[in-house]
């Protein structure tokens, strides 16, 4: 059997090293066409009326002038009369026309009927929920009454919070569909490129193999984009009416409002502990919501396996646009509540928090000693011990800096993945597999593998991506790509040279065994005199070139080349201006493993793009509702608020790479770097000021009130 | 956005015979950070849109020993780049520099910047101006308010003036002449901008068939400086500012201006706080007396208490800028 384990480290010429991504320069330079740049030959656009209520029942539809204005194509009715609606923006009529003012103009002219329906859109406070609560049953672990009255404990009691935050996509979900006979081809702007071909098939109901879905590039996810959706199904169904092309992007408010969010978290904690810090007992009631299916518990207490716990969570149902996937689901909210309700402890305890993190380090499992590393290399790169204070900072002015900790965990196993490897006669080599790239990297990391293998420089590698006729290869969430493809394109590029060796290896009189691919030769192991440039051996080949397929995890799942479990360990330095409560971040440090590294620089772009996503939602995002109208009031970029370029400071990554990682394979790295900024940056704050502001994002109104509550103003 | 008639004049007198008698008519286009905006989220509508840009003379920006004369589609970059704002009205600079988008400053004008509407979020749903349900209850005072007014709020509007540089030209006595088809007048900037009383009412005394062509900043030996608080550090708009304006002798404070920005419906002057600082040497103490002073009448509405302290403080750190040139 072929060997397809990883080489030995240090031994690699690519795999590992600092490799800028290779859709870069058309990226930068607008050579990188998007699903919203599109322009097919004929092409119609739709825009959708949307309800304008949170709650309500549709008692007519009347499309009869629309359809009369000159320019339109085709009304489709998404949703009947008598249907009920439960969010604002909820998608009602879409219009085809001949230009976008066209399709809007139809649009203003559609007559919806709605009888409005009583509506719940806020969540926080839990009196006034009325009967939108669903509480699950309550989880015992230990014996938490016992644990809490234990004499001598300690017991620590704290409310904390995380907001509706949206994803804010750069690129609006959308698709263009169009329609030869029975055919359907789809441009998408998806996280799944094969996924959403299978989904329109069933949504149509036509053979999946009369659906093609193709994107080469797609202007953000994180998450919310993994299905067709309303508007998917709308604007096949436009195109199908028409015999025309359709396109149909969201507009950035409905983008906010109904293409997703992540659910929220309050929570009510009481944490116990001994005199000397260990952690003993948690009790938590909780609540939080993702639309009107409610919300369901973040894993609480997050990370840490405190031995006695109970917890009651009830899930809110709300009239606004449903949760998604958003980026490490549960595990920011879930984070933020335990290590801020950890950090408290330790203020009470009067111990340095780093200190009660690595005196119950052994609470956090099988990474723990892993964690108790990564801690101390945070804390070297931070200068904590040096540089961190009791609460509050008591120097003069009114600027206070503080430093705050988190650790975070995820699982990121490779997905399924097939990739085909083709060698032609020429030596050119293509690999192809329908896997996207969301910007994370997907092509670079691909094309690193599968050169690494071939002894060949990454540009030697044709990639095929974006495609559903191509060999499968999942959704990208999770962060299950970088294991499923790298794992799949190493089988493939490994199967690929056996057959290679075996066409060379008769000229160089050694047996195939013998030969290894390196520096664009091939050539014997123990004498590299016997070699054959890359282009003679691939001349070996005959008319038929070698085409070869990998799969993970193959017919042969050993070795497993990847493996699933990572952590970090995050911490922050702010500035708080008590006067104003405006919060700046002065530097965040991120340690973060993730097993084998393929490239280096887009594995720490990853963790950039965390830590930055990370301060938007601790300081800024919050969707905002209005109980009265029902309606989301900042779905827009102005007061939906995203930190921007001044607003992010000196980030260090070190990524954790020691030859036992090393050993691990490969690990996805999107979401956990995320996970730890909301706590770690929070926790800073209240060491700063000294009190604790409970909920994110931490706005200035909120910051100046805790100051106020706390006696410190 | 809704069709609409495109016309762009190169002088006033045409632009001004472009414009109509109701609002519906015709819509003013100086750099459009705003009004394209607000025409696609539907809440302006105007038949024709006036490109002005082509108007040459409101380009202009001169400064003589009179003053000041800035036409009005001066960008807010030419503004903050001018050398002597940034010598002689370095407030109007750090007001302009508080607009932290080279694109907005670049592409957004100084009428502009004195003209756009209001930000609230009840009014840019859609609500109107004076942000009312269908059956007329405002829906500030029970919602979601945390951006809107603290001072003059008593209603019906609660929304807060967004303009960048109205409280720094305020404090140093601008006028702005604007000009219709039945000639030009000109008014004091601080008359300029009203509260609205009605649905009919707008937020200032432009009439639908006049435009803003310049603004006159009266020379004059004073300190100025503007103090805005903002979340963010990039984009975003302040919850509180204020520009000062002080004739000092030696390092007493004979004459002061003070006017708030984005804390009431119209650029909020604090007459207290100017008698406040009337003869004091600014330090720490006095200019946070002035604070407090200027703040004295503040209301707050369910949840924007803290944009009281937030404009004593801007205020204190305006006038600690404006005297000892550091906040």
């Amino acid at each position: 059997m072929p060997d397809y384990r990883w080489p030995e480290p240090g031994t690699t010429s690519l795999i590992g090293k600092r490799i800028s991504r290779l859709d870069g320069p058309a990226k930068v330079t607008g050579g990188a066409k998007y699903t919203y740049d599109l322009k097919r030959p004929g092409m119609l656009y739709a825009k959708v009326l949307r309800c304008p209520y949170a709650h309500a029942r549709i008692v007519s539809i009347d499309t009869s002038a629309a359809e009369k204005l000159p320019g339109v194509e085709a009304v489709y009715v998404v949703q009947e009369a008598n249907m009920e609606i439960h969010w604002e923006g909820d998608d009602i009529v879409a219009v085809a026309a001949v230009d976008e003012p066209t399709a809007e103009d139809a649009v203003g002219l559609i007559k919806v009927e709605y009888e409005q329906l009583p509506h719940l859109v806020k969540e926080e406070d839990l009196s006034k929920i009325r009967d939108r609560g669903k509480p699950a049953n309550e989880q015992i672990v230990g014996k938490p009454e016992e644990a809490f009255q234990e004499p001598g404990t300690v017991i620590l009691e704290g409310y904390y919070g995380t907001a509706v935050v949206t994803h804010c996509c750069l690129e609006a979900h959308g698709n263009v569909a169009e329609w030869e006979g029975e055919n359907l081809t789809v441009y998408p702007s998806t996280q799944a490129v094969e996924r959403v071909g299978a989904q329109f098939a069933e949504t149509l109901q036509i053979p999946a193999t009369n659906v093609r879905t193709l994107m080469q590039y797609v202007g953000g996810g994180f998450g919310s984009k993994v299905a067709v959706d309303r508007w998917g199904k709308a604007v096949a169904m436009l195109a199908k009416k028409t015999g025309k092309p359709v396109k149909l992007m969201l507009e950035r408010k409905p983008e906010q409002m109904v293409a997703g969010n992540r659910p929220s978290v309050y929570a009510k904690v009481r944490l116990a502990a001994k005199k000397d810090g260990t952690l003993t007992g948690w009790e938590s009631e909780s609540w939080s919501t993702g639309g009107v299916a409610g919300g369901g518990s973040p894993p609480m207490p997050y990370v840490w396996q405190i031995p006695h716990q109970r917890k009651l969570h009830t899930a809110v149902s709300v009239n606004a646009g449903s949760a998604r996937a958003w980026r490490a689901p549960n595990h920011p909210q879930g984070c933020y509540v335990t290590m801020c309700a950890i950090e408290d402890m330790a203020a009470k305890l009067q111990m340095d928090p780093l200190d009660l993190l690595l005196k119950n380090i052994a609470l956090t499992g099988e990474r723990s000693e892993l964690y108790h590393k990564q801690l101390l290399k945070a804390a070297e790169l931070m200068e904590w011990k040096k540089r961190w204070h009791p609460r509050p900072d008591q120097t003069p002015g009114p600027v206070k800096q503080g430093l705050g900790l988190s650790i975070h965990t995820w699982g990121g196993r490779g997905h399924n993945s097939d990739c085909r490897i083709t060698i032609s006669r020429d030596g050119s080599v293509e690999l192809s597999m329908c896997t996207q790239d969301l910007g994370t990297g997907t092509r670079t990391v691909v094309a690193i593998v599968a050169a690494e293998t071939l002894g060949l420089p990454v540009e030697a590698i044709k990639l095929n991506i974006g495609d559903n006729r191509l060999p499968r290869s999942g959704a990208s969430g999770g962060s299950t790509t970088v294991g499923g493809v790298s794992s799949s394109t190493r089988r493939a590029a490994v199967n690929a040279l056996e057959q290679l060796f075996a066409k060379a290896a008769p000229d160089l009189g050694v047996s195939p065994e013998e030969l290894e691919a390196t520096g664009g030769q091939i050539r014997a192991k123990s004498d590299p005199s016997k070699s054959l440039t890359w282009k003679q051996a691939a001349g070996k080949l005959g008319e038929t070139p070698i085409s070869v397929m990998g799969q993970n995890p193959g017919p042969q799942g050993s070795p497993d080349l990847i493996s699933s479990g990572v952590g970090g360990a995050q911490m922050a330095d702010v500035s708080v201006d008590t006067e104003t409560g405006i919060i700046k971040v002065n530097k965040i440090v991120a340690v973060q493993d993730c097993g084998l590294i393929i490239d280096m620089k887009t594995a720490e772009s990853q963790c950039y793009g965390a830590l930055i996503m990370g301060i938007g939602y601790t300081l800024f995002e919050e969707r905002v509702m209005d109980e009265q109208t029902g309606r989301m009031l900042n779905p827009n970029m102005e007061f939906y608020k995203l930190a921007g370029f001044s607003d992010i400071p000196e980030l260090i990554v070190h990524m954790w790479t020691d030859a036992e990682q090393q050993k691990r394979g490969v690990i996805g790295l999107g979401e956990p770097p995320t996970v730890s900024p909301g706590a770690c940056i929070a926790n800073a704050v209240t060491n700063a000021i000294g009190v604790r502001v409970p909920t994110l994002p931490l706005t200035p109104d909120k910051v100046l009130a805790a100051l106020e509550k706390g006696g410190m103003a | 956005m809704r069709s609409f008639e495109y016309a762009s004049p190169t002088t006033k007198e045409q632009a001004a015979a472009l414009l109509g008698k109701s609002w519906e008519d015709a819509a003013i286009l100086a750099g459009g950070t705003d009004l394209i905006a607000a025409m696609k989220d539907n809440v302006v509508y105007a038949k024709r849109v006036v490109d002005i840009k082509g108007i040459k003379d409101l380009h202009n920006l001169t400064a003589t020993a009179a003053g000041l004369r800035i036409g009005a589609l001066v960008t807010l970059e030419e503004l903050q780049a001018h050398p002597r704002i940034g010598q002689e009205f370095v407030g109007i600079a750090q007001a302009a520099a508080g607009v932290t988008s080279p694109q907005i400053r670049n592409r957004g004008t100084v009428g502009g910047d004195l003209c756009q509407r209001p930000r609230c979020w009840y009014y840019r749903s859609g609500y109107g101006l004076l942000a009312r349900d269908k059956n007329g209850k405002p829906l500030v005072p029970d919602g979601e308010n945390r951006y809107h007014a603290i001072l003059g709020n008593g209603g019906p509007a609660y929304f807060v003036n967004p303009s960048s540089l109205a409280p720094v030209l305020i404090a140093l006595g601008a006028k702005v002449r604007l000009y219709s088809a039945s000639g030009p007048r000109e008014v004091p900037l601080e008359q300029f901008f009203v509260s609205p009383r009605n649905d009919n009412d707008r937020e200032n005394v432009l009439k639908p068939n006049e435009l803003l062509t310049e603004i006159v900043v009266p020379a004059g030996v004073r300190r100025t400086a503007t103090y805005e608080v903002r979340q963010k550090e990039s984009l975003d708009w302040p919850l509180a500012a204020a520009s000062v304006s002080l004739e000092m002798i030696g390092d007493r404070v004979t004459k002061a201006r003070v006017v708030l920005g984005h804390v009431a419906p119209v650029p909020w002057r604090a007459p207290e706080a100017e008698k406040e600082l009337a003869g004091k040497t600014i330090n720490a103490d006095t200019a946070l007396a002035a604070g407090k002073a200027a703040v004295g009448e503040a209301r707050p509405l369910s949840q924007n208490a803290y944009k009281i302290q937030l404009a004593r403080v801007a205020v204190k750190r305006a006038l600690l800028k404006a005297a000892l040139g550091g906040a």
